[in-house]
């Protein structure tokens, strides 16, 4: 039987970009927005993630959670491409004002310029935020 | 079509306006809610970015939340057109997608 | 036009509640259909009926009751992130092995997929958060 996201016809596939402006621990978003895109990979959307503004802070490398008695997350962002969720876009910009670079995430990304990424959420149809 | 983004942050408090501003391409609208509409007002020190960003923007404030926060209409940069809700959700039909810089 | 909606902040806290509710309702009256209404993050809280808001104050729970039954608004408030917050219906109590529910009427709890197919089958999903 047709699932009833399945109206359109099963081949109905939206780009979803979730934006990552938030960094971690200081609030949930960053992890609540993670729990969404780990479902969403089920729905055999185009999903892809946009890490820009204190969101870079989110792939920070050597997190360590030990001192604030709250689970450390970051690991996941890893095992993301388990789920077959491989477009992880960080913002240039956002990573230099910060002092950051590539080497300092945790995980492999596609660093981008503010400029291609702005064009990236243009071409998205569902921009969800935390 | 373009996109919509909505901004419910002051700029003096955090730096979604901003954010937003630099990423909206050319073309898009920008609609400021909440505490987004402190923006729209004439003669703060946000001013200058907001108006730089008119000429690639069209840019709206949520009049119920401007007369809320003791703001009127007189008081927004020319070019900032007030809506109501109503006029929200036009925005919101008349762009293909909404982006919301919280 | 099919709209969904997300509303990420609990109520009174954050005007994010009373936002999508006045662009719900503006929605409505102007002929679009709201597919869905998904609460996110604390804005599961929404959904209590145990709240007792001062008399001359709106009733931010009792709006989106009304609201939903007058237009028969499918409000969907996610499973997880009730769980965390303490946010229960029958079923959940009993599985949870909790001694009381507190979901007011017009809500259901369900998965983060509700949200997923949302943004799959709206024309339009409007974010409301912090």
């Amino acid at each position: 039987m047709a699932e009833p996201w399945e109206e359109e016809g099963p081949g109905t596939v939206k780009k979803f970009m979730y934006v990552n402006r938030k960094a971690p621990y200081g609030t949930i978003y960053a992890l609540e927005s993670l729990e969404v895109v780990l479902i969403a990979a089920a729905f055999e959307q185009d999903v892809s993630l946009a890490f820009l503004d204190d969101g870079v802070y989110e792939l920070k490398k050597g997190q360590d959670t030990a001192g604030i008695g709250m689970k450390n997350f970051s690991p996941t962002y890893r095992a993301l491409e388990g789920y077959d969720i491989e477009k992880l876009y960080v913002e240039a910009e956002s990573l230099a004002e910060r002092g950051l670079t590539e080497a300092d995430l945790l995980v492999p990304v596609e660093v981008m310029s503010r400029e291609a990424l702005a064009k990236m959420m243009d071409e998205q149809d569902v921009i969800l935020s935390f | 079509m373009s996109m919509l983004h909505t901004v419910n942050k002051s700029p003096f408090e955090r730096n979604a306006l901003d954010s937003c501003i630099k990423h909206a391409l050319p073309g898009s609208a920008i609609l400021l809610i909440e505490d987004g509409v402190y923006a729209a007002i004439k003669g703060t020190a946000h001013e200058g970015m907001v108006r730089d960003s008119m000429a690639n923007h069209s840019l709206y404030v949520l009049g119920p939340d401007l007369l809320a926060r003791g703001m009127s209409p007189e008081q927004v940069i020319d070019g900032i057109s007030v809506v109501d809700y109503g006029g929200f959700v036009d925005l919101a039909v008349n762009h293909d997608k909404v982006q919301s810089w919280l | 036009m099919k709209f969904g909606i997300l509303i990420n902040e609990g109520p009174y806290q954050h005007q994010a509640s009373d936002s999508a509710y006045l662009f719900t309702k503006a929605a409505i009256e102007k002929g679009h259909e709201i597919f869905r209404v998904f609460f996110y993050n604390d804005g599961v809280n929404n959904g209590t009926r145990l709240a007792v808001p001062p008399q001359d104050d709106r009733n931010i729970t009792v709006r989106w009751s009304e609201l939903a039954q007058q237009h028969n608004i499918d409000m969907v408030i996610c499973i997880a992130a009730a769980q965390r917050r303490g946010l229960l219906d029958e079923g959940e109590a009993k599985r949870q092995g909790k001694d009381a529910n507190n979901i007011a009427p017009g809500f259901r709890i369900s998965g983060l997929g509700q949200l997923i197919e949302a943004g799959i089958q709206c024309d339009r999903l409007v974010v409301f958060g912090d």
